[in-house]
């Protein structure tokens, strides 16, 4: 096992940080875990950017212009890129829309939804565009390994930051293996 | 019994009765070979490929070929095992599968496979297809974007109800599940909760309207148990299964 702490990058796109809720799920494996890594960007931490790091877990498929920009952004800096979750890796609940267009979604949400009021679609020029359809990661850029699961439990997890600590490929046992 | 015919299938002795096809034989004998489409009470459809077998320098699939003595068949291989797990990732990127929100999840077959082969991603780009459900019958829901157009609905239709009230219609992508009824809904046809093809499908495309969701995750068909130990079961086919 590698002596120098395995630096880890965390973020949710288009998810709902059920997958991160699933990572803390580890509980007392945590505790000597934080032995041996360490966090870059994540909502654990609120860096805002990340730099160079061993592991980068992606939640969440792509639902905007910036998640692709973040997501290009961990693919440069993350050796190990992975896709966490079933968001990540089929776009996930979020892609049930891919059959309606983006302006349908937005007059079903904010104009002809029950109990809108005040109806109007959010159009302030800071707000992130919707991409047509929602995309698994696979999609955008080369993923290196992905942990399936609605969220991926949190054995599969450990597994995934032991095998890199121990310089080999993940390997998730049956029960690790969940699409839900 | 010893005069009985045999093949080899991956290095153990199947006994077959004339007539068999190497599926047959193999699930008879208790030997697991993987499959979606093939049901043992129904005639084959030979469609979803997931049990090919070598066999004699070619690639088959076991639903279909008939077993003749002294074969050498392969199951388990390397290479198949491989070639099934991309079966299963086009089956998954070809539909629209989301488990978290399926009702049949942890008692699907084509979830089942993917976990016993070792599935974590698609490895193909999702198709996302539109497909239209059918709401139209009081009791049955019909969800055409998990369908895998396996026509086990439609065999079971015909074979077992005698109503042929499912079947294929449309070529290639646009291929989907259909009902013979004047206005083309199943609520227009002599379907009931009770038949036979209310109960046959292996994915989650044909469920009640009530009653779903009743087990918890984790005591579900699959959840701990794969399918290669098990076989092929469907949760509310009476406890019949696939036998």
């Amino acid at each position: 096992m590698t002596t120098k702490k395995v630096r880890v990058a965390t973020c949710s796109l288009a998810g709902c940080f059920g997958c991160h809720m699933s990572f803390l799920d580890m509980d007392e494996a945590l505790i000597p875990l934080l032995d041996h890594i360490e966090f870059d960007r994540s909502p654990l931490t609120d860096i805002k950017t990340a730099t160079r790091c061993d592991i980068g877990l992606i939640e969440g498929g792509l639902c905007n212009e910036e998640n692709k920009e973040v997501l290009h952004q961990f693919r440069e800096q993350c050796t190990y890129l992975v896709a966490v979750g079933a968001c990540a890796i089929n776009g996930g609940v979020p892609a049930m829309r891919n059959h309606l267009s983006v302006q349908a979604c937005l007059e079903e949400s904010y104009l002809d939804g029950l109990g809108v009021v005040d109806a109007q679609i959010p159009n302030d020029p800071e707000l992130p565009a919707l991409l047509p359809k929602v995309l698994p990661l696979q999609a955008e850029v080369a993923i290196d390994f992905f942990l399936p699961g609605c969220p991926p439990p949190a054995a599969a997890f450990l597994e995934l930051v032991q095998a890199v600590l121990e310089q080999r490929a993940p390997n998730l046992d049956y029960a690790s293996r969940r699409f839900d | 019994m010893s005069d009985q015919p045999q093949f080899q299938l991956d290095g153990q002795s199947i006994p077959f009765q004339p007539g068999d096809t190497i599926m047959q034989a193999a699930h008879r004998t208790g030997v697991y070979i993987p499959h979606l489409c093939f049901h043992p009470q129904f005639r084959a459809h030979g469609s979803c490929r997931l049990c090919v077998v070598h066999m004699q320098g070619k690639t088959v699939s076991a639903c279909t070929q008939p077993a003749s003595a002294d074969l050498e068949v392969h199951s388990e291989t390397t290479e198949l095992r491989q070639l099934r797990l991309r079966l299963i990732q086009l089956l998954f990127a070809e539909g629209n599968h989301f488990c978290p929100s399926c009702e049949t999840s942890g008692n699907c077959q084509l979830q089942a496979l993917a976990y016993d082969l070792g599935m974590t991603h698609y490895h193909y780009d999702p198709f996302y297809p539109t497909r239209a459900p059918d709401g139209s019958h009081p009791d049955l829901f019909i969800d055409r974007d998990r369908c895998i157009q396996c026509d086990l609905c439609g065999r079971a239709s015909e074979q077992a109800d005698h109503k042929a009230i499912y079947l294929l219609a449309g070529r290639g992508q646009h291929t989907h599940v259909a009902f013979r009824s004047d206005d083309g809904e199943l609520g227009s046809t002599q379907a009931q909760a009770e038949d036979r093809a209310s109960h046959v499908c292996p994915v989650g495309c044909i469920l009640p309207k009530s009653g779903n969701y009743p087990d918890i995750a984790g005591a579900r068909l699959y959840d701990q148990i794969p399918i290669h130990a098990q076989g092929n079961h469907r949760r509310d086919e009476g406890g019949t299964h696939d036998d």
